[in-house]
């Protein structure tokens, strides 16, 4: 059973953290992984950066834009991850966006991403038609696990056709922003999510955008299955640095 | 073969919407109304009315002769620099806020290069009453002082791109971003026949007005309606767009796009996308594209803010990968000198854009007989300080 899928069926609310990789240095991505299994986290988004991320506000933005100037490229990022599977064991999706997919040929990058053991993908900007037409087949045979978004704005009938297809989570994203922009939810935000958690869907929901510190992430697992942290973290390996990976996850738990 | 685009939002291999869900609900209720809205009687009637009283439509289809007689063909202009607001980005401005207020939007956004679309914007937001926010890249403000000026005056608020290049391409981003955060209210007037589908088909019909004329100015003019030539600058490509529009399936009228090749195509200051671009997905659409080998979108340069653009649309990465339109560059040295002799010839100071289109005399003979329809997409003012530094004037 993919990881993804396993983790899921646990009994317990679940906390994943993005991070961009190559960020704050070239180097620390298997660093940031491992301290961030070590100190609880659930799940890892690992973000491939990209010169023009489209659904990202200033600060992945900025450090898409550092991880890039490190050097930070596809064939970097599968070399760093290549013997990530020898200590780590929490479900690893990758998060890009889809040109430098596609640069790399979509069925290359499956297959290195199957090798390496990684276990989904999200790319917010490939469609869920194309992906049916085109590359379903592809990540299903490299046991790849693709999870869609739904936003407030998403129509009924639609959430229930990105369930149909989705075989993992679903990442709902908590308000109408890109990444980083939310300061808590307010009652907007929690009536969306006690509509979806309603709908009683197949596929568990976890949600992303605006989740910042222990309140927001409170707030949004009550509604859902679990939670993912991005800027907030970004934020705190500017200031603070990749040592203190474990207090500022202590701090979102407790 | 049709070299227009097919029900699924496809030119070719090119096109699609390549879009984050966020902008899903957005992009789908103009895809399924577009057509509609546009097909519409009384859309139509004001979207004519007004390009004929506010824009000043028809543009004049001008034999130049001088020109002509310098390199023995018959050069016609597309002066669409004599419409309001001195370029053919009106077209498409007014087209949009017309779809905009029947799909009930309040707050319009825009992207801007050299400022000519965000001064068509902020014009056609003003004249409707709607709120106006155009992004523009850092280094694009300091470079059209002039057009945010312009856009200041008519009421718009211009915000500056302050990520990645800071030019046309970030202002993009920033765009499509205002977009994400604000689903509801907002319509976003893209000014190019780029992003994602319906945009590339929308802006082109919009700007089709412009071979619709050509066909029966010539007419009047020459007793036919086909040129043999029609010549464009392309950036995007919406003033190529429209110019080809009617031509696009008739093969005995030949399509020539000038591309920005800056300071030389191999320079590595380039904005020669046919010849430097790979196929790849830019701002929601799959097409042709300046780019690492690793999928980086790559920092473009012309001397013409409106040209400076990492991508091209997807109707014209069709056209350069079926061989249906010739595609040349033109370096900036080019472009400037044969903008000098516009002036000279013909007293018209051209956008430093067109003056690419206008270049190709010098690369490319053509036979006395040959009719080339040349647009002239917007006119020079917003250029003279690049023209006055250049020339030392």
């Amino acid at each position: 059973m993919n990881r993804i899928n396993k983790k899921l069926q646990e009994n317990k609310k679940l906390l994943s953290i993005y991070f961009t990789a190559g960020y704050p240095n070239l180097d620390d991505t298997a660093n940031i992984i491992q301290e961030l299994e070590k100190s609880g986290v659930d799940m890892l988004e690992i973000g491939l950066p990209f010169s023009d991320p489209l659904a990202d506000g200033p600060t992945i933005q900025a450090s898409s834009t550092q991880a890039l100037k490190n050097g930070m490229t596809t064939e970097v990022l599968f070399n760093q991850l290549k013997d990530i599977r020898k200590t780590v064991n929490i479900p690893l999706i990758i998060m890009g966006y889809f040109n430098p997919m596609l640069q790399y040929g979509v069925e290359a990058f499956c297959k290195k991403c199957a090798e390496i053991g990684i276990d989904g993908l999200i790319i917010p900007d490939l469609p869920v038609d194309v992906y049916n037409d085109h590359y379903k087949a592809i990540f299903e045979a490299h046991g790849l696990i693709n999870i869609f978004l739904i936003t407030p704005q998403t129509s009924v009938e639609r959430i229930n056709f990105i369930d149909s297809i989705s075989t993992g989570f679903i990442y709902m994203v908590s308000s109408a922003s890109v990444t980083g922009s939310s300061s808590g939810f307010g009652e907007e935000q929690t009536s969306y999510f006690k509509r979806i958690a309603d709908m009683d869907l197949k596929n568990p929901q976890i949600i992303g955008f605006g989740i910042s510190d222990n309140k927001t992430f409170t707030q949004a697992i009550q509604y859902a299955k679990g939670a993912i942290i991005g800027s907030a973290f970004i934020k705190h390996l500017t200031n603070k640095g990749v040592d203190t990976i474990g207090s500022f996850i202590q701090n979102i738990k407790n | 073969m049709s070299y227009n685009i097919n029900n699924k939002g496809y030119y070719g291999d090119f096109g699609g919407a390549y879009i984050p869900e966020m902008l899903y609900p957005n992009v789908e209720e103009l895809r399924q109304n577009y057509l509609k809205v546009m097909g519409d009687p009384s859309f139509q009637k004001e979207f004519n009315q007004l390009l004929k009283d506010y824009v000043g439509r028809p543009s004049p289809l001008y034999y130049a002769k001088r020109l002509s007689e310098k390199y023995n063909s018959k050069i016609y202009l597309k002066r669409e620099d004599l419409n309001h607001t001195g370029a053919h980005k009106i077209n498409n401005t007014i087209g949009q806020i017309l779809m905009a207020q029947r799909l009930g939007k309040k707050r319009i956004i825009a992207e801007t290069g050299a400022g000519q679309h965000g001064v068509a914007t902020a014009t056609v937001c003003a004249l409707m009453g709607l709120e106006c926010i155009v992004y523009m890249g850092e280094i694009d403000i300091a470079r059209q002082a002039p057009n945010v000026a312009r856009m200041k005056m008519l009421g718009a608020k211009v915000v500056p791109a302050l990520s990645g290049s800071r030019t046309l391409k970030d202002a993009t981003n920033e765009a499509i971003r205002d977009w994400i955060n604000n689903p509801v209210d907002t319509h976003y007037i893209i000014g190019s026949v780029v992003g994602p589908h319906p945009y590339p088909d929308m802006v082109a019909r919009f700007q089709s007005v412009v071979s619709d004329e050509i066909q029966w100015q010539l007419y009047e003019l020459e007793g036919t309606t086909k040129p043999n030539y029609v010549v464009a600058c392309v950036g995007g490509g919406s003033n190529a767009a429209g110019a080809y529009y009617h031509f696009l399936d008739d093969t005995n009228v030949k399509l020539i796009a000038v591309e920005a090749a800056g300071k030389g195509i191999h320079s590595g200051e380039s904005a020669a996308t046919s010849v430097l671009g790979k196929e790849g997905i830019i701002h929601g659409s799959k097409t042709l594209l300046m780019q690492t080998n690793d999928g980086q979108i790559t920092e473009p340069y012309s001397i013409s803010a409106g040209l400076d653009y990492p991508g091209v649309g997807p109707m014209h990465a069709h056209l350069y990968k079926t061989g249906r339109a010739e595609f040349i560059s033109i370096t900036d040295d080019e472009a400037m000198n044969a903008g000098l002799e516009l002036c000279k010839l013909e007293g018209i100071i051209p956008a430093i854009e067109s003056s690419h289109a206008l270049a190709i005399f010098e690369q490319k003979k053509f036979r006395p007989k040959d009719i080339i329809v040349v647009s002239l997409s917007g006119r020079g003012d917003k250029d003279l300080d690049t023209y006055v530094k250049y020339f030392n004037l």
